[in-house]
């Protein structure tokens, strides 16, 4: 027997109570009214999947995943080219104007956004974007730049500037420098400001919240809400409801979780 | 670490250093400085303006009326109620979950066969959206006897509904939520203490607490650092399970500053309070930041 062999044991005991609420959240999504309500705790005999069926339609999931998608990945996209062109000049610049335009950026990482909150919320609606994907997009491109230029630009300070000189003295732009030397040596960060980004505008639930209700436009959690609130007590539904709008990002992280994980972890180390 | 130099390095000194880079234009930075300014920069200097207003959210701009919404504040129970509570909110979170997720890592670190599994497990709830995390905990929290965790520990706790542990219940969640996220980082905070220092220490004649004492716990300040400002500003921050959870109920018992904002602000339309709640808000989450960086920042050792 490994040495290890009763320290294992304990850690697999904690994690089985850890998982309790999500075997409750799986159960009961698979039980009928009548097993709910006689065996709450058990396990579901026989199991039923109508519970599904019916969420899938009545939480309108479908339309809201494509939502979701579309903001998440178009403000991607943006906070992408937006921070690492900012990034690579905060990282480089040598003037004292710029070392306080960089402070301005993380200054952003420290205010909660609830300061700006109302100011923001009549800004955007008379911009007309209320209701749409662009006043999402926009909101988040702003609201995670702050994060994004801060990773960035921790890792293009580490880097060294040779290679994009040398593009230089051999002719190339500022601009090419860049998009063919210097963002294809920014893949590891890249990835981490993927991933950061990505978990935190899919889940996020206030603006979306108060933007897009009653609007069509609703993403997956706003949808799961309102939904939840509707078919409070038929615990069944809510749960099944529950289980598919989380689905989709827990597949993609079991998917790739070594790459999510050691985003968590090294994202604020750079 | 990168992020801890950030702050320090001055970008002067590091070009210098690295001597031939030239300089991109300004205009790199400028679509960035835009859209920052418009989403983050703009609303947030006219939320500290509308503060000393008695803004209601539509028309005109309401009138300047100085520090009256701070003395409304300061006088009002419910809103003094939500300053407590998110501070004892904040420190049971910070604690509980940083203590957990220091045990979870440490137990992870040893090359056990599972392991890898057991990361995965601990940490896959962070990737949830934390308003159905709160709606499976609202279950969870079920006041029947036969149901949840109560049927599970043989309990009758009405654990949302009764206002001295409403509170707790909350942090509960929280906890099981992001203990696995403070876990993964203090993974990669062991993983830079090196095998050598604890061999010696281990010739040396010092037993494993000895070893976690005066090995690996020096070693973790920036892990930690992380970690307690990670968790303080979510804490201090918090609203999505509050709001799916109780709404601040039962009475004012959950209230936080978040939600007390929110209510101002979209069910009583007091916009010019509400934005002075904020900026209460906005400036405990500073004074943390700031107090926490400079303190764990003088006991942080390096390898």
């Amino acid at each position: 027997m490994r040495r290890t062999f009763p320290l294992e044991l304990v850690m697999i005991a904690v994690a089985v109570a850890f998982l309790f609420p999500v075997y409750t959240l799986v159960s009961l999504a698979l039980k009928d009214p009548g097993q709910i309500a006689s065996s709450p705790m058990a396990l579901p005999s026989p199991p039923t999947l109508d519970n599904f069926a019916d969420a899938w339609t009545a939480a309108a999931l479908g339309p809201s995943l494509v939502n979701s998608t579309v903001i998440t990945v178009v403000s991607l996209v943006a906070l992408i080219a937006l921070g690492s062109f900012a990034s690579y000049f905060l990282a480089r610049v040598q003037s004292r104007l710029g070392y306080g335009l960089y402070i301005l950026f993380l200054l952003g990482i420290v205010l909660p956004f609830q300061l700006g909150m109302i100011p923001l919320y009549r800004l955007v609606t008379d911009l007309g974007l209320i209701g749409t994907h662009a006043g999402m997009i926009l909101f988040y491109t702003g609201i995670q730049l702050p994060f994004t230029v801060f990773l960035y630009t921790g890792f293009i300070r580490a880097l060294p500037g040779d290679y994009a000189a040398a593009a230089q003295i051999d002719g190339a732009s500022h601009l090419v420098a860049f998009t063919r030397v210097v963002f294809p040596l920014l893949r590891p960060i890249t990835g981490t400001v993927l991933i950061l980004n990505a978990v935190f505008i899919w889940n996020d639930f206030f603006t979306p919240l108060v933007y897009l209700g009653g609007s069509g436009f609703e993403t997956v959690p706003v949808s799961v809400f309102a939904y939840v609130g509707q078919y409070v007590s038929q615990h069944g539904l809510v749960f099944a409801g529950l289980v598919l709008g989380a689905l989709p990002i827990v597949v993609v992280f079991l998917a790739l979780q070594r790459y999510v994980i050691k985003g968590f972890s090294s994202g604020l180390k750079g | 670490m990168t992020s801890l130099t950030a702050f320090r390095s001055r970008p002067a000194r590091a070009a210098r250093r690295r001597g031939s880079a030239v300089t991109p234009p300004w205009l790199f930075a400028a679509p960035a400085l835009v859209v920052y300014a418009i989403v983050v920069l703009y609303p947030a200097v006219s939320g500290v303006v509308y503060a000393f207003t008695d803004w209601s959210g539509i028309g005109a701009d309401g009138s300047f009326v100085g520090l009256a919404n701070f003395a409304t504040l300061f006088g009002d129970e419910q809103a003094m109620g939500s300053i407590g509570n998110t501070l004892l909110l904040t420190l049971a979170i910070v604690v509980v979950q940083n203590g957990i997720g220091l045990l979870l890592a440490l137990g992870v670190n040893v090359k056990l066969r599972s392991r890898a599994l057991l990361r995965v497990i601990f940490f896959a709830p962070v990737v949830v959206s934390p308003v159905m995390v709160a709606f499976l905990w609202k279950y969870i929290y079920n006041p029947d006897p036969s149901a949840g965790l109560n049927g599970l520990l043989g309990l009758h706790v009405d654990w949302l509904g009764d206002p001295s542990v409403a509170l707790w219940s909350i942090a509960g969640m929280v906890v099981w939520q992001n203990a696995g996220y403070s876990m993964v980082i203090f993974l990669a905070g062991l993983e830079g203490v090196p095998r050598e220092l604890h061999e010696a220490a281990m010739i040396d004649g010092a037993g494993t607490w000895q070893r976690f004492r005066y090995v690996t716990w020096p070693l973790l300040a920036p892990a930690l650092t992380i970690n307690l400002m990670l968790s303080t500003i979510g804490g201090l921050k918090l609203f999505d399970q509050v709001f799916a959870a109780t709404n601040g109920g039962p009475g004012y018992a959950t209230e936080t500053l978040s939600t007390v904002l929110y209510k101002q602000a979209f069910v009583f339309g007091k916009y010019g309070y509400s934005t002075a709640i904020a900026l209460v808000l906005a400036l405990f989450v500073a004074a943390v930041s700031l107090v926490q960086i400079y303190y764990t920042r003088r006991r942080e050792v390096t390898a």
